[in-house]
């Protein structure tokens, strides 16, 4: 904790992450985004599939639950669960920009239109357990996203699909789902389950083992009747479906191994996000699942490495303390002015309640002597009569180097949680991109997103944001 | 003071950690509080540095004034199992139903009944009393699942009670509404002064109200401090570089002249200090948003070197302060 200046050379280690070139690549179909919750997932996704489309890929963006502006600022606001074409992208390259939002129901009722005749449809989309299972119940989502990633993949009508996931629970259910369906399918319980029904009740139930009715016996007892009664019709009317169902779920796995597909693992520096983020390399790894690189999100820089929070501070203590008013001024800096009606000259002069600082005129003015200065100035902003002079600079400068010292502070514990991440996975390429002031919902703000993923700097010297909030 | 705390909050907001320092807050004075966690994170074993939790209630930490916290991550399998166990007494059968696979159908393939154990779980350790027929856990705090999920989560019993309309599971559903919809419970949202998190604790709010579950307070976390006046940084930026620059000189930072090494600070420290300005302004906006939910709003620092456990303590003593003035502040 010597120096905690910059971020020198700690990210060599880790290879840079070149998003153009994996973009540009036409051999590149499928582009996952994957992350824990709040770390900017589907901005990413959103970002990627603006620069694609700008750089002549023909893409199509789907994403779970974007927020609300950025979703009409490319006009998917509207659930129709089909991709709709973005307006505004600059097509001169020749590409196209979709995007669509998911809708989970509607993608279930559709396999279920798709895959059963018209009569076992109405029966399923009409059955009280179906409805809870494809409207409500978590988990659903992931089941359905990756149903609708190989759905648009099977239409071959884009060449870059951009897929963000659901901000799971356990942040890999989406990769588990289609193995899950199929040991469940796989399994004695669903035979149970649907043994009655089959053999068309009471009838059939002699035909049963003594072990089989014993458990149906159970399970009535656990469920009630009826309720038992409205899963089998379910599991009846979807055993048709089954096969279908599972075939697809197992396409859409192999799709996400097979080499044309790109994962991108997306966190903040933050402790827990990138805890997550590494089990989430770790995961890919065990699945076969084509890792791209990591994306970091809302990594903070500074123009200033060179000045240490610790140099910083000792700064704006000279600037401050010194005088004896160090209360009084650290107040006046930090002045909270939460009614912003006042003016500059009135803000300050709301301020001073400095009792005991009576204003004896000085006129000590000579750089040679700080203190004198200081004190002088003090003086006069408890007067309120020039706020704007050497005083006012004095307590301003000090609240730069103070602001300076926090940004310095942020940066050394983001690169020792990032350094972390590194040295457990070495392998794993990383681009950083620079936070963002505000929130981005307009297709600028995703435009210079996408151009802070594609600078490669792993650590980019000068992180002063051109244009720091394309939207507000 | 509801019994059943219930902490959500959209991903990225700490909620986990707020859930925590909540524990830790209403643990004082010899009470007993339990933190539950539904999502199988670990994020609690974590924050108190510990090893990973298993499926039993152990302490975790002592409270200021005697309290402890004792913690549970909530495994849906076993709590299945247990459930069949208490109230059906199904001690083979439970084992047959493992082996059809019908314990992975109950807590994956369809994974509202992993709602219905959790949440019904957390209602049982809210309801359970002791031999003397006390209160075994004065308070339960759940870390709950984000704020977009949040209503389905606590709803599902209703859902449920709607699908078995009689016996045991319907009897056990409606139980846990009576709970989760009572004054015992209170729903809470932590939220950043951003746009996203602002914007979803508002629509969980109104969704949770429809359901006409019981909302608690709106957190608000990691609030940073803030460091300069934004008035006098607009004047500065315009016609005080140089003065800045000599300031700068005057604390020992170099020379203030053309391209002195002061000099050099003032363009990179102005820019840094206009994007706080910037911020500032937003979590204005966000501020504004917030005050119009029209709810309790509790604020919690931004701890400047990330969270650790004394970290945690502090955000408890904050919180503390803020149950004790509202409790201070009126009986209504």
């Amino acid at each position: 904790m010597s120096t905690s200046t910059g971020r020198p050379q700690a990210m060599a280690a880790a290879p840079a992450l070149d998003i153009d070139p994996l973009l540009d690549d036409p051999a590149t179909r499928i582009i996952v985004c994957c992350g824990s919750g709040g770390v900017g997932k589907t901005t990413t996704a959103a970002a990627l599939g603006v620069r694609a489309a700008e750089r002549g890929r023909r893409a199509v963006v789907l994403t779970i639950d974007p927020a609300r502006r950025l979703a009409q600022s490319m006009g998917i606001d509207s659930l129709d669960n089909v991709p709709r074409r973005v307006k505004g992208i600059d097509e001169g390259a020749g590409g196209e920009l979709h995007a669509m939002m998911l809708d989970m129901k509607r993608t279930f009722d559709e396999i279920v239109e798709a895959h059963a005749d018209a009569d076992r449809a109405r029966a399923i989309l009409d059955n009280p357990f179906y409805q809870s299972l494809s409207a409500g119940f978590a988990g659903t989502q992931e089941y359905m996203a990756m149903e609708k990633l190989g759905q648009l993949r099977a239409r071959d009508e884009w060449d870059l699909i951009v897929v963000d996931t659901p901000p799971s629970r356990s942040a890999l259910d989406f990769l588990d789902a289609p193995k899950r369906l199929g040991s469940f399918l796989d399994g004695k319980f669903i035979r149970v389950l649907m043994a009655p029904a089959k053999v068309g009740g009471r009838a059939g139930m002699k035909f049963l083992n003594v072990g089989m009715s014993m458990m149906t016996g159970t399970l009535s007892k656990l469920m009630g009747g009826q309720l038992l009664r409205d899963v089998q019709t379910f599991v009846a009317a979807m055993d048709t479906m089954f096969g279908g169902f599972r075939t697809r779920a197992d396409a859409t796995y192999r799709l996400l191994q097979a080499p044309g597909t790109a994962f991108l693992v997306v966190a903040a520096p933050e402790r827990d996000a990138l805890r997550e983020a590494a089990y989430f390399v770790e995961r890919l790894a065990a699945e076969d699942m084509p890792l791209a690189g990591l994306v970091l999100n809302r990594v903070h820089g500074s123009a200033a490495p060179q000045l240490s929070a610790e140099r910083a501070l000792a700064a704006a203590e000279s600037l401050t303390a010194e005088n004896g008013h160090g209360e009084n001024l650290g107040e006046h800096g930090i002045v909270d002015q939460t009614d912003g009606n006042a003016g500059p000259r009135d803000a300050t002069a709301a301020t001073p309640q400095t009792p005991g600082s009576p204003p004896t005129p000085s006129t000590t003015q000579t750089p040679e002597s700080p203190q004198a200065l200081e004190h002088a100035s003090a003086e006069r902003a408890a007067d309120s009569t020039d706020e704007d002079g050497a005083d006012g600079v004095e307590q301003l400068t000090a609240g730069l180097l103070r602001l300076h010292a926090e940004r310095m502070r942020v940066l050394a514990r983001e690169q020792r949680t990032r350094d972390r991440f590194t040295a457990l996975h070495p392998e794993v390429a990383v681009t950083e991109v620079a936070a963002l002031p505000g929130d981005v919902h307009d297709l600028a703000g995703l435009r210079t997103i996408g151009e802070r993923l594609a600078d490669d700097q792993a650590s980019p010297p000068d992180l002063a944001p051109s244009a720091p909030s394309p939207s507000v | 003071m509801s019994r059943l705390q219930v902490v959500s909050g959209k991903g990225g907001t700490g909620k986990t950690t707020v859930a925590a320092a909540l524990a830790l807050a209403l643990a004082t004075e010899g009470k007993r509080a339990l933190l539950v966690e539904v999502e199988g994170r670990q994020g609690i074993a974590q924050l108190f540095e510990t090893e990973a939790l298993p499926y039993e209630e152990r302490k975790i930490a002592v409270a200021s004034g005697g309290g402890e916290v004792y913690a549970l991550a909530i495994d849906a399998e076993r709590a299945l199992l247990d459930y069949l166990q208490m109230f059906y007494k199904l001690g083979s059968a439970g084992r047959a139903l493992k082996k059809l696979g019908a314990i992975d159908f109950a807590t994956t393939i369809a994974p509202g009944l992993r709602d219905v154990l959790l949440t019904g779980k957390a209602c049982e350790a809210v309801r359970r009393r002791d031999k003397k027929n006390a209160y075994v856990y004065d308070y339960v705090v759940m870390d709950a699942p984000p704020t977009g999920r949040i209503t389905k989560f606590l709803n599902v019993n209703d859902e449920v009670a709607g699908l078995a309309k009689f016996g045991p599971i319907h009897n056990q559903a409606q139980a846990v509404m009576r709970v989760l919809k009572s004054p015992e419970t209170a729903v809470h949202f932590v939220t950043l002064l951003e746009e996203m998190p602002v914007q979803e604790t508002a629509d969980g709010i109104a969704e949770l109200r429809a359901a006409e579950l019981p909302v608690g307070k709106v957190i608000v976390n990691m609030v940073r401090p803030q460091l300069v006046d934004e008035q006098a940084l607009r004047t500065a930026a315009g016609e005080q570089r140089t003065e800045v620059a000599r300031a700068l000189s005057r604390a020992g930072l170099g020379g203030a002249g053309r391209g002195g090494v002061a000099e050099r600070l003032v363009e990179p420290l102005l820019e840094q200090a206009a994007e706080h300005a910037q911020r500032v302004e937003l979590e204005r906006e966000q501020r504004a948003a917030l005050a119009q939910l029209d709810l309790t709003t509790y604020e919690l620092p931004l701890l400047g070197e990330g969270l650790d456990l004394a970290g945690l303590y502090r955000l408890a003593a904050e919180l503390r302060a803020h149950l004790g003035a509202e409790r201070a502040g009126g009986t209504a």
